[in-house]
């Protein structure tokens, strides 16, 4: 069936939001990547399975959602409209929710989020539960989970709760309205300024403004325009834009149709990563739903307007993140990145004008048409307006997606939505933006989160992956860890890049292992400063980054390594040894039977020993052993 | 050079599969990605004959498509074992602990990362980000995710696959 025009889509926005109101209770299960990682769709089949034995269908819908973000608690399971919150479920818990949850209204204690306290933390969980029954600090509604109640979630707002298979659900939510406003109400020179007063910036990386790359490319000659959408989200701990796509893949063809209205554009094309197949097959389904609906094609809600979306899937380079390159990519070729003194809004996919931007910038598209570019230019700071999405990964407690406006404090996101590091140890630094990045220590964590600020402080925003490392975590390693991901991702193109990021790798990896010489600092910020001036494109110019701002915060860790021919942090593994701490160990010889490599000598009743010489370092022991008698020395 | 070897070396290539996916999609430059990637999944790995044929339909040069071929991380020259062993090593990964779960499965496979067991049972390479950071470290052996891992966990999941 085709949408005729907007009155029809209107009609049916009514419709079906009368019909989904019909349900007493909608259980959104979370069926993003990490909750899927965790058998989410047992629990899926499970529901559905119940509900249809119980004869329930007509009074509870179960929908399988996108991701709700509290990736670390999955699998999540929501009781709405009461928004009952329950975490790590599994099928086992089915039949207990539906009975007691859903038909009497009782809360399953188990199964909720409790605020631990500092000092409850180091009491071992399972006794915590048993002996402080009362003093339980147990959550009901997921808006009070600490997690949640911290964030503005307004790109990722419906996640948790359409099914990104269901187009009805996106309609019945208000969805492809903006469409409808732009194509009946709007000139395209209207929405372009509508774009640039809301100020939205880019948020693949670069933080371009919006609404000016739009009036370029709609200014600029040739036969054919292109919209690409960039979902090649190649940031090691990044992936909020895999979130959106696969649980709103409506809001981006919804944020495309409406540029390339503006733009003047019949084509569109998605280069989204072969890594995330969940993402495509959303996406493929909901362009395709999108088609069968008359929102994608020939003239759409009867306009005459003409648009259609291709999905290119990526070979795995993370190069194609850049722009040159993946169109270049698209168009089946290697995908080298060129030099922009021709922009690609002139000059991008076939030498054709193109106007490219990430899965998350499309998304806000549609929020600015339809609440006004005054609301969104009211969330954020000065300089960088609305909501961003970041990926708090790494040493934090809170592992998630997070949403939150411009502006907001690294502080608040990594301790008052993440819960901070975990596991009682200290804070070190965060890293920002990826392998372009860099790291940010304790002293600038007040720092407030935007574009211009994550720059000064030398690091950048990047798409949004935030990843938290604790006092456990070396930084030369970390250092080497990117340089190393940029050796492999380098094109090859420019010299600098090539062989400059090769160099640094080698000077830094000779540190880790304990051969560092006086004057390799020195030489390492040289050798950036030549990589940064003289390479093409994002990934050779911010290459450097992640060596100059740990050299930056962390020089005394580098001087360590290099003077002491220690690891502080106990990674690097030429820079320590293993060591039975004889007054701790308790005699059992675990680390005895797990040794690989024969190196540890025990006897009933007597204390390990460890022959320095056979140890491999691989560390098994000092895992295996309950009470932390291994030390590294 | 090894791979360069195994493009050289002559064997017997069942290309019926190769004509079914050549006839899906037009024959246009653009296409070149998409026929590689369904080429990879077929043969779990680029065939030189494919190579060929997919030059001729598309009318490219056999460089660029070699080039393509061996730009991207996705394609592979050389035979893949039955069950892909992806460790992943995004910097979340990373801080807790990843490169310690390469160790050992290099350890007990008896292979180093990127390589294929002789029986052709497993092969073993790394992956940049998978997207699953709060199961982390991670590995994915044909798209099952093993979250949390420990070295100590390692040998047991690998017997699953055995």
């Amino acid at each position: 069936m085709k949408i005729k025009n907007k009155e029809a889509l209107e009609k049916l926005q009514k419709k079906l939001s009368k019909e989904f109101s019909k349900f007493e209770t909608l259980v959104a299960i979370c069926g993003g990547t990490g909750c899927r990682g965790s058998k989410a769709q047992k629990i899926v089949a499970a529901f559905k399975k119940e509900i249809k034995s119980r004869k329930l269908g007509k009074k509870v819908v179960v929908k399988e959602t996108g991701c709700h973000g509290f990736c670390e608690k999955g699998p999540l399971v929501v009781i709405r409209p009461e928004n009952i919150f329950y975490q790590e479920v599994n099928e086992e818990h089915v039949t207990d929710i539906i009975e007691k949850t859903i038909l009497n209204k009782e809360i399953l204690e188990d199964l909720l989020f409790e605020i631990i306290h500092e000092g409850q933390k180091k009491a071992k969980k399972k006794k915590a539960k048993k002996k402080n029954d009362e003093k339980r600090n147990l959550v009901i509604k997921e808006d009070d989970v600490p997690f949640y109640k911290n964030q503005v979630r307004t790109v990722f707002g419906q996640n948790g709760y359409i099914d990104p298979k269901c187009i009805e659900d996106y309609i019945s939510y208000k969805g492809y309205t903006a469409l409808a406003k732009v194509l009946t109400e709007m000139e395209p020179e209207e929405v372009i300024s509508e774009v640039e007063k809301s100020r939205l910036r880019g948020r693949g990386g670069g933080g371009f403004p919006a609404g000016r790359k739009w009036r370029s490319c709609r200014n600029a000659a040739g036969e054919k325009k292109y919209v690409v959408c960039n979902a090649d989200e190649g940031d090691p701990g990044a992936y909020m834009d895999r979130s959106i796509l696969e649980g709103n893949p409506h809001s981006v063809i919804e944020g495309m149709l409406i540029a390339a209205f503006a733009i003047g554009s019949k084509d569109g094309y998605v280069y989204v990563r072969a890594e995330y197949p969940l993402a495509v097959e959303n996406l493929a389904f909901a362009i395709d739903e999108a088609r069968n609906w008359g929102l994608l094609g020939e003239n759409i809600l009867g306009t005459g307007f003409t648009f259609d979306i291709k999905i290119s899937i990526g070979g795995g380079a993370f190069v194609c993140g850049e722009s040159t390159a993946l169109m270049l990519s698209i168009e089946g070729k290697v995908g080298e990145p060129r030099t922009k003194h021709i922009h690609t809004v002139e000059s991008g996919l076939y030498d054709l004008p193109t106007n490219l931007n990430n899965v998350e910038t499309w998304a806000n598209v549609p929020l600015i048409i339809n609440r006004g570019s005054d609301w969104y230019s009211k969330i954020g700071t000065e300089t960088s307006k609305g909501t961003k999405l970041f990926s708090l990964v790494g040493n934090v407690v809170n592992t998630g997606l997070v949403e939150v406006p411009m502006g907001v404090s690294l502080r608040k996101i990594i301790f008052d939505i993440g819960g901070g590091v975990p596991n009682g140890k200290k804070y070190k630094a965060v890293q920002t933006g990826g392998p372009s990045g860099g790291c940010i220590p304790e002293s600038m964590l007040d720092l407030p989160v935007g574009f211009d600020e994550l720059e000064n402080a030398g690091s950048m925003m990047g798409s949004g992956g935030m990843i938290v490392m604790d006092e456990d975590t070396c930084m030369v390693d970390i250092s080497r860890y990117f340089l190393s991901f940029l050796v492999e991702e380098s094109c090859g193109k420019c010299t600098t890049c090539r062989e400059g990021c090769f160099q640094l790798y080698n000077i830094v990896q000779r540190i880790t292992e304990g051969k560092g010489k006086k004057g390799d600092i020195e030489q390492l910020e040289e050798l950036s400063v030549t990589i940064k001036e003289a390479s093409l494109c994002a990934l050779g110019k911010s290459a450097p980054n992640p060596v100059l701002s740990t050299i930056k915060h962390f020089r005394e860790e580098y001087e360590q390594h290099i003077n002491e021919r220690k690891c502080p942090a106990g990674v690097c593994k030429a820079l320590f040894e293993y060591e039975v701490d004889s007054e701790v160990c308790t005699m059992c010889g675990i680390c005895f039977k797990k040794c690989p490599s024969d190196a540890i000598t025990w006897k009933k009743k007597e204390i390990a020993v460890i022959d320095k010489i056979a140890c491999t370092k691989c560390g098994i022991c000092f895992e295996v052993c309950k009470d932390d008698s291994i030390l590294k020395v | 050079m090894t791979e360069a070897n195994t493009l050289t070396k002559k064997k017997k290539v069942d290309t019926k599969p190769l004509a079914g996916i050549l006839k899906k999609y037009p024959a246009i430059g653009e296409s070149l990605l998409a026929i590689l990637q369904d080429v990879q999944l077929e043969y779990k790995y680029l065939p030189e004959v494919c190579l060929k044929k997919v030059s001729n339909k598309l009318e490219l040069p056999l460089n660029q498509v070699y080039a393509v071929a061996t730009f991207y991380n996705a394609f592979s020259l050389k035979p893949k074992g039955i069950y892909v062993i992806q460790v992943c090593l995004g910097t979340a990964c990373h801080v807790r602990g990843a490169p310690d779960i390469v160790d050992e499965l290099e350890r007990l496979l008896n292979i180093k990362c990127g390589d294929t067991t002789p029986d052709g049972r497993f092969t073993l390479e790394s992956v940049n980000c998978v997207g699953a950071c709060a199961l982390g470290p991670v590995k994915v052996i044909n798209g099952d995710y093993h979250g949390h891992l420990t070295r100590n966990k390692i040998e047991k999941i690998l017997k699953q696959y055995k």
